[in-house]
């Protein structure tokens, strides 16, 4: 694409990249790795803003490029090895569907995501409007990587890529939303990594085990408890 | 047709022809460096095929004639190939008549042939490689469609002179879509021509082995023209890679003598350097199961597509 400038090719580029990290994302089966790739997604993202704010000249961008920097390549990333280190959760399970497969319905979330976009491409008038389609693709893709894990930590990582996507999203369309808004994701997704950081405690506590699989039968188990209890005073 | 374009045309075949043997010598020399081995000579796959054109062939009993056409086919498919890859000028009087498309397809006719020659005898092995072969043949294909595609549609054409061209003389720019295409070819190239991760072109262990196990009944003069026809291949590859993804010094335009002078050493360089490359990536990667190459080819496959995606989306 000779003609675009240097800095809006740079910004293609990452938003190229991103798109790839998300694949490699879904493909990824363990969990460190898949925590690295979440911080290097984070590292991009604030290349991207870094470079927007420099072509735009919005101050407020720079700040928010900061903030992912200290957020999501540092803090985050951290916690999360920290998390894996005392679980001793490294590998997580056979995804419920298998890799070739996985992909190929990535592909489709990615046709699909581009073709939704298009209309809001063809209204914003943002020079990173291109670039909607591939948040969009981020952002469901990372739902795609929730949906096949069964474990807690691959699951928080994909819902961390997805807040990925939906700044760099906000990014590209409106070039970030209003400084508040972003200082309340941040803070939301600070609040919820260490709530859910406890709450993987909790799980593993009651089930010996971080699969959300278990999650689903707590019912069916109570109502077996009900049955043994009734039974119990019957007798 | 200009005799400047004859000359290009004939000097591409020879120096394919001559180079190739060569080219694969030197993929084997860096491996052998990089495993802290003592090297084969360079000249080790000519001495090789000399070797064998001066034996006697020895064929099976029950072959029939499609065993012995089988690699004249597939060494006749690789030098077409080779005539219509521009690795050192774009104007050549070949490539009227096949486009990108065509040329994967004259690819996939090499294959078919070999795979039916390896099926002929009758033999375990030779059935066994071919399935195997036919099934990364299948899962390539694809991929290396969609790379040509990306490189088409940047350049709207699908004569590969022409994307050359369009490549070689357009202003440098940034392009994701060719960075992905680009690491999708790699892979096609690894998994097509026998490399590390899906075959290993070193050794006849049977569990393993894709493309020894289809020549495996041949002798002198055929298996001469089939091992000469695979380091083909693999330069073939190579040029396509080229033309695709470094295609400056191709001389381009109304080549002059000078620019078609030029690019002749431009070439061994470029080959010196994706040599050494290939023998690195093989050196660090481990043999994939036999059942783990559709992983591996979904992956090129993945990246091509999402070439082609980022391309129709960013517009390059």
């Amino acid at each position: 694409m000779p003609g675009t400038p240097l800095d809006l090719q740079l910004l293609n580029l990452c938003a190229a990249l991103l798109l790839l990290l998300s694949f490699a994302m879904l493909a990824q089966r363990r969990v460190v790795t898949l925590v690295n790739l979440l911080a290097t997604q984070g590292a991009l993202l604030f290349i991207a803003t870094l470079l927007l704010a420099w072509r735009t000249g919005e101050h407020h961008l720079y700040l928010s490029a900061f903030l992912t920097l200290a957020l999501k390549v540092v803090f985050l990333p951290w916690l999360l090895h920290r998390l894996i280190r005392r679980l001793q959760v490294y590998w997580d399970t056979e995804p419920l569907l298998n890799i070739p497969g996985t992909m190929l319905i990535g592909l489709l979330v990615v046709v699909f995501s581009f073709g939704l976009a298009q209309p809001i491409s063809a209204l914003a008038s943002t020079a990173t409007r291109n670039a909607i389609g591939i948040a969009v693709a981020v952002v469901l893709l990372s739902f795609v990587t929730m949906i096949t894990r069964r474990k807690a930590m691959s699951q928080v990582v994909g819902f961390l890529s997805m807040e990925n996507g939906l700044f760099f999203g906000a990014m590209s369309a409106t070039y970030g939303m209003p400084m508040i808004v972003e200082f309340g994701v941040a803070l939301d997704v600070l609040v919820a990594v260490l709530v859910l950081g406890i709450f993987f405690f909790q799980i593993r506590e009651q089930f010996d085990s971080l699969d959300l699989h278990h999650l689903e039968s707590l019912r069916e188990r109570s109502a077996q408890a009900d049955s043994q209890t009734a039974a119990l005073k019957e007798h | 047709m200009r005799p400047i374009e004859i000359v290009t045309q004939a000097l591409e075949l020879v120096a394919a022809l001559a180079a190739a043997p060569l080219f694969l010598g030197w993929v084997n020399r860096c491996r052998a460096w990089l495993q802290n081995r003592r090297a084969p000579s360079l000249w080790l796959p000519y001495r090789t095929l000399r070797k064998l054109f001066f034996k006697d062939a020895v064929i099976a009993e029950t072959a029939s004639p499609l065993f012995r056409i089988a690699p004249y086919v597939v060494f006749g498919a690789m030098v077409v190939a080779a005539g219509i890859i521009p690795s050192m000028g774009t104007r050549l009087p070949f490539t009227v008549a096949a486009d990108a498309i065509a040329l994967v397809g004259l690819l996939a006719t090499a294959r078919v042939f070999l795979a039916l020659a390896a099926m002929d005898i009758g033999t375990a092995f030779g059935t066994l490689g071919a399935r195997r072969e036919m099934m990364v043949g299948f899962l390539a294909e694809p991929a290396l469609l969609m790379v040509i595609f990306v490189a088409s549609l940047i350049s709207a054409t699908t004569a590969l002179p022409a994307i050359t061209e369009n490549l070689a003389t357009q202003s440098l720019g940034l392009y994701p879509s060719l960075a992905f295409t680009a690491v999708a070819f790699t892979l096609v190239l690894l998994a097509e021509n026998a490399r590390i991760p899906i075959d290993n072109p070193a050794t006849h262990l049977e569990l393993t082995m894709i493309h020894e196990a289809m020549a495996l009944e041949y002798s002198a003069r055929h298996l001469a023209l089939m091992e000469w026809a695979s380091a083909l291949k693999l330069f073939n590859y190579a040029c396509i890679g080229f033309a695709l993804f470094v295609p400056w010094g191709v001389s381009t335009g109304s080549s002059s003598p000078l620019a078609l002078a030029a690019s002749i050493p431009l070439l061994a360089v470029k080959l010196t350097v994706a040599g050494a490359g290939l023998a690195v990536i093989e050196t660090v990667s481990a043999k994939l199961r036999v059942f783990r190459a559709p992983e591996f080819l979904a992956t090129a496959f993945l990246f091509a597509v999402l070439g082609l995606l980022v391309h129709l989306l960013l517009g390059g």
